[in-house]
């Protein structure tokens, strides 16, 4: 790294200008992750937050699973729950409604969990009693209610008696009721007030007892697949940051590119001089290393500022999985993209240093 | 020591290959300027390459102390560029983000085994070298900060640091005004008999003569001339010097095939 740390010091506005061609690909980048991953967790942190090894949902006989269009029958249930190697099965109903409170009205997602089940964000929402309630963190703040109001869900009144965490279906938070209030809830809207999912915990062969009862049991991650806001947010998103990590590794290779063809000669004479094509090598890769975690550096210290700014008024998920992830994604694509302007420095031929006019 | 023992370099041309070294046989040696002169495309840096090991001949041997370079892998003949030999190119092709100390310290970080090593005595030999260069109050400067003459200076200093057996030197004036190419080739002999180099000196300038110590012509790829140059022999044997070269230079045809040595 002898030239290279030298070489980053006098042709610095050069490195300045591509650090931060690289700290702005990386503030969009995260940022992007970051809002992509608050968009997801509104969609989808009930779901993940259910005590489950499997989701088990309606299986269609043509498409795919969906949690909006599920409906799992008494029978199903029964059969799942007698399965061997089963340990647990919770009915899970789920529907999109509304709630109100005193002059407040706020799209929810109502849960019908039965009170007890293994302890999650989720299912300790879950009330004792018919006329009770439980709301997560965002539908209390959206009602404005705290533990010992009441709210109106479909005409019928309920007491608040817990406010927990965050948990969001589809970007409305939960408010969980018992199994009963939930079917009667169910069938007010034109269900027919079956569980929607169950929540399976053991480990019974899935897929027979899938087949037998016309359901698909997949993990919680696979599961969300079958939510189809989910489905096409991620999509596009997800789109959107490989094309910006395709960019980042584009511009990165590009302009290593055009530097190493710059130094085409300096090279040649180190060649000629006799230094080792792999210390050649090492030099290069880590002069853009260093372009890079400086760059990537900066523009995440930024999104993280933002993001904890921003965390507020928007759906901005800060974690490892938006952050560094993303940062060390962009690392390893602009050094693959640095990489492609090693071939001028392994093909130099050291004889050009003899008689250049440089 | 370098010895160039019956080496022939072909390049091709088109469907043939055009001769640029015919057979020839060169012994540098260990404090002696051997000046290799000749007319424009008459194999001159094609021989100084070859003894690089920047280029493998056809046939022949190059040897340098006790190694047959021309056996030499590339990564070895890389290797036996960066521990025995030293380059002064015809520009002074330094590195134009590196102070002139620098430039003699990176010599000690061109990779390969005992780089620790090597940084230690090179460090040790910098000033002393950019002091024996006159440029011990430059050493801080870079190349755009020198005048072409510094410059190459700086890289015969470079050339020297890793105190290599052999000194390759391409025509180190060709960019200097003739009072500053006087300086560099003043400095060269010098440091050639100082450090107890062999040394090629490829030039076409034989303003300088009287400082090489043997010369030798090559034309069309082939030696045809060498003897011991005026800068070799004592003053009272001077008249028999000019007396042999000039001989020699009437008789081309019969031409010495190696240097006098």
């Amino acid at each position: 790294m002898f030239v290279a740390w030298r070489d980053l010091r006098f042709a610095r506005g050069r490195f300045v200008l591509i650090g931060a061609v690289v700290a702005l690909i990386t503030l969009l980048v995260g940022f992007l992750a970051g809002l992509t991953g608050g968009l997801a967790s509104q969609n989808i942190s009930a779901v993940l937050d259910l005590p489950a090894d499997r989701i088990v949902l309606q299986q269609p006989s043509t498409g795919q699973p969906s949690f909006s269009e599920s409906s799992i029958d008494a029978d199903a249930v029964a059969d799942w729950k007698q399965a061997p190697g089963v340990r647990d099965v919770i009915p899970v109903g789920i529907v999109q409604s509304k709630a109100k409170a005193g002059g407040t009205t706020a799209g929810v997602a109502l849960f019908g969990l039965p009170h007890g089940s293994t302890s999650s964000t989720l299912t300790d929402l879950a009330p004792a009693h018919a006329d009770e309630v439980g709301l997560s963190a965002g539908a209390a703040k959206d009602l404005g209610v705290k533990t010992g109001d009441r709210v109106s869900i479909l005409g019928a009144r309920y007491r608040v008696t817990i406010v927990g965490g965050d948990a969001w279906y589809s970007h409305t938070p939960a408010v969980v009721l018992t199994p009963s209030t939930w079917a009667k809830a169910d069938r007010a809207m034109g269900g027919d007030g079956s569980a929607t999912a169950l929540a399976v915990t053991g480990d019974p062969d899935w897929s027979a007892v899938a087949d037998r009862t016309h359901t698909a049991a997949q993990t919680p991650l696979a599961s969300l697949a079958a939510l189809d806001t989910f489905k096409s947010e991620i999509g596009s998103l997800g789109l959107m940051i490989a094309m910006l990590f395709g960019i980042s590794a584009l511009v990165v290779g590009a302009f290593f590119t055009v530097w190493t063809m710059q130094r085409s000669g300096d090279v040649a004479v180190l060649k000629a001089l006799g230094a080792t094509t792999r210390s050649l090598v090492r030099d290069a890769l880590g002069q853009a290393l260093v372009v890079l975690v400086v760059g990537i550096g900066l523009g995440m210290l930024v999104v993280v500022a933002l993001g904890t700014l921003a965390g507020g008024a928007l759906p901005f998920l800060l974690s490892p999985l938006t952050t560094l992830a993303p940062a060390a994604a962009m690392a390893v694509l602009g050094l693959a993209g640095a990489a492609v302007a090693l071939r001028n420095v392994t093909k130099s031929d050291p004889l050009t240093a003899l008689g250049s006019n440089r | 020591m370098i010895t160039l023992d019956d080496v022939t370099l072909t390049f091709p041309d088109g469907a043939s290959r055009v001769t640029a070294i015919d057979r020839v046989s060169l012994t540098g040696r260990a404090g002696i300027l051997t000046g290799i002169t000749g007319p424009s495309g008459s194999g001159k840096s094609s021989l100084l390459a070859v003894a690089a090991t920047l280029i493998r001949p056809d046939s022949g041997r190059v040897t340098i102390g006790d190694v047959d370079a021309t056996s030499l892998s590339r990564d070895d003949a890389t290797a036996l560029r960066r521990e025995r030999i030293g380059i002064v190119f015809q520009q002074s092709n330094l590195l134009p983000s590196l102070t002139a100390r620098e430039q003699l310290q990176v010599m000690a970080e061109l990779g390969g085994h005992g780089a620790g090593h090597r940084r230690r005595a090179v460090r040790s030999r910098v000033d002393e070298l950019l002091d024996a260069v006159g440029l011990a109050d430059h050493a801080g400067k870079r190349p755009a900060q020198l005048s072409g003459g510094q410059r190459q200076r700086v890289a015969i200093a470079r050339a020297l640091v890793h105190e290599p057996q052999v000194l390759l030197v391409d025509e180190p004036t060709s960019a200097l005004d003739q009072e500053r190419g006087a300086e560099i080739m003043d400095l060269i002999a010098r440091l050639t008999h100082e450090r107890d180099a062999a040394t090629l000196l490829v030039t076409h300038d034989l303003v300088h003569e009287g400082l090489l110590d043997e010369l030798v012509t090559v034309v069309d790829g082939r030696i045809v001339a060498g003897a011991p140059a005026m800068g070799a022999v004592a003053p009272a044997e001077l008249s028999v010097a000019r007396a042999v070269r000039g001989a020699m230079s009437v008789e081309v045809s019969e031409a010495v095939p190696t240097t006098g040595a």
